[in-house]
């Protein structure tokens, strides 16, 4: 007997309803993508008109051609991959081997570490005493510093260290019996047995450091240095249509909506590229996480 | 006998070192990374306290006491910007808080395992975007000339409605944008719970003869409860947080007297406007009452759910 037998027909309009609900939530969040996708490759003509709504009209690449021609466009990029990759991995290089190290029960003071880093969870200075630091540490306007500043958070030790809290003790034991050293035993079993949780974390940076532009709009002044993001906010925050410079771009066949349109694919893409796995490991990651100390 | 003691412990201290050296290796840039870039701007807090000047630095200012806080709170724009962030977080309560819930529940009532599968990985997607490309977004679809949204309401007959200079608009632009970008994958803590739901409540609800609408209310969602008053207590515990980088990019000064918060009042004082004293000082009374609402919230849930949150 199938289960749609037992429903009775109340319950199949319960279903449809429910599907048709569900359905417009769907469709309202992916508009957005769809529309900015078909503006982007629009003429500007066409959309400033009003007459692009969902599929692209007078269809044309003259807006991708102008962005990537711009030369700032590409050092933000660039910029951004550094900061995405050089980030994560400084993360990983100080956050792996120090919440190995607080998973491990004999460690002395071990308590007292981990209230400290817990602690942060709960309260920090704030904005202004975290910049001065960072100008007293001459780390305004560089690129290590935008790397290093940001390489830890709570969060992320935790999830880390309950991971390897939870390793199995018979792989430690047998690592132990060949004369295993902690650096061994943390490079040959603990790292590949905590591979998904490690993983996930590297996620989470990638996506924070991907999309972040506030500390970097405070903390970087040259123009070289800034990332993807804060270019962006220039241009699609900081510039409106009325601008000089957007009235500048207005031509029959792009305009300032479908540069921006074009500047906003051009970021979207990479973060679609990673997209299937975050997912999975994010969800994993939060539900791991939310479970803490 | 203190002597005793204190040599002792002196002696198992540097057999533990001897002994684990390696560990105190491995954890010693991360120890040092936590001190110098979250707890040293602890001590920087001071010149909430002090007449600081970046001439002189954070020891050499004299100190005022608690004139800056005086201040603050004689400044109109402070408390504006305290009683929006205020608003705007119990206006998300209100709004925003159950989305996430509402779309777990019928995430789970759609019994086609690979339409289910799509539309999650749809209303997921938007947590992964920057806010600056959601800003984005939103200034291009509420633009009064070209937006999308505006044209839409032309074909009624509508004029054009200034979304982004009109006060009263900020919050529900604020909010429904939030709710867009982040609902969906807040709704992955709440599925989480709802697959824990033991099937044979709903075997036997079924032989009861129950609806699904029934099993829903009576079965679903009282078995999720304890989940969602937990993520009301953080919500409530993150009360005056809100999503600032999100604000500064949206609001504009026509739009302040509704959307100005504490942390966009500090960035402008502070980092725009290099009044540091006056804005650790408005960061410092932040911090003082996020953590009294963070840790009340934790003692709360503790009791709630035996299980703490941190």
């Amino acid at each position: 007997m199938s289960t749609s037998n037992l429903y009775t027909r109340g319950d199949k309009i319960f279903g449809y309803a429910n599907a048709f609900l569900l359905g417009l939530f769907v469709l309202s969040t992916l508009y957005p993508f769809i529309y900015i996708l078909s503006a982007s490759v629009s003429s500007g003509a066409a959309v400033t008109s009003g007459r692009v709504v969902l599929w692209p009209v007078d269809l044309t690449l003259a807006a991708y051609e102008r962005v990537l021609s711009d030369r700032m466009f590409w050092i933000s990029y660039g910029n951004t991959f550094i900061y995405t990759f050089g980030g994560t991995a400084m993360s990983l290089l100080i956050m792996v081997p120090g919440a190995y190290a607080l998973s491990r029960k004999r460690l002395r003071g071990r308590t007292f570490f981990n209230l400290m880093i817990a602690f942060t969870l709960w309260f920090n200075a704030g904005m202004i005493p975290f910049f001065l630091n960072m100008r007293d540490l001459g780390l305004l306007d560089s690129r290590f510093g935008i790397i290093i500043g940001f390489a830890c958070n709570a969060f992320n030790v935790i999830l880390l260290r309950n991971f390897f809290e939870a390793v199995p003790k018979s792989f430690e034991e047998a690592a132990k019996m060949d004369g295993a050293s902690e650096l061994q035993l943390l490079w040959k079993v603990f790292i590949p047995l905590s591979k998904p949780a490690i993983v996930t974390v590297a996620l989470f940076c990638i996506v924070s450091r991907w999309n972040g532009y506030f500390w970097s709009m405070v903390l970087l002044r040259g123009e070289e240095k800034i990332p993807l993001q804060v270019y962006l906010k220039r241009i699609i925050v900081d510039l409106n249509s009325n601008d000089e410079f957007a009235s500048s771009l207005l031509t029959a066949q792009y305009s300032f909506e479908t540069i921006t349109a074009a500047i906003m694919v051009a970021s979207i893409i990479p973060v679609l590229i990673i997209y299937p796995y975050a997912q999975k490991y994010f969800s994993k990651g939060i539900l791991l996480g939310g479970v803490k100390e | 006998m203190m002597q005793v003691r204190l040599s002792h412990y002196m002696r198992t201290l540097g057999e533990d070192l001897r002994r684990d050296w390696q560990l105190y290796l491995l954890v010693a840039p991360m120890i040092i990374w936590f001190l110098v870039f979250l707890y040293k701007p602890m001590h920087g807090l001071q010149i909430a306290f002090k007449d600081f000047s970046i001439f002189r630095g954070i020891e050499a200012s004299p100190w005022v006491g608690l004139a800056h806080f005086q201040e603050l709170f004689a400044n109109e724009l402070f408390i504006r910007s305290f009683w929006n962030t205020i608003t705007i977080s119990f206006l998300g309560l209100v709004f925003a808080f159950p989305v996430p819930i509402i779309l777990a529940l019928m995430f789970n009532e759609v019994q086609n395992a690979l339409a289910r599968r799509w539309a999650q990985t749809i209303v997921y997607l938007p947590h992964f975007i920057s806010v600056v490309i959601v800003a984005g977004i939103v200034i291009n679809f509420l633009s009064p000339s070209t937006g999308i949204v505006n044209t839409a309401l032309g074909w009624f007959g509508i004029a054009p409605i200034y979304f982004l200079t009109q006060p009263e608009w900020f919050r529900p632009v604020f909010i429904g944008s939030s709710i867009w970008k982040e609902a969906g994958f807040e709704s992955i803590v709440y599925l989480a719970a709802i697959a824990g739901v033991s099937p044979t409540l709903y075997e036997s609800a079924r032989v009861d003869g129950a609806s699904r609408w029934q099993m829903v209310w009576r079965i679903t969602l009282p078995c999720i409860l304890p989940t969602i008053i937990i993520m009301l207590i953080i919500r409530i515990g993150n009360l005056v947080e809100v999503g600032f980088e999100y604000i500064i990019l949206l609001y504009r000064p026509s739009t302040y007297q509704t959307a100005d918060v504490v942390s966009t009042f500090i960035y402008r004082t502070g980092l725009q406007g290099t009044q540091y004293d006056l804005a650790t000082a408005a960061g410092l009374f932040n911090a003082v009452i996020a953590f009294v609402l963070v840790y009340t919230a934790n003692r709360i849930s503790r009791k709630v759910s035996s299980t703490s949150l941190w």
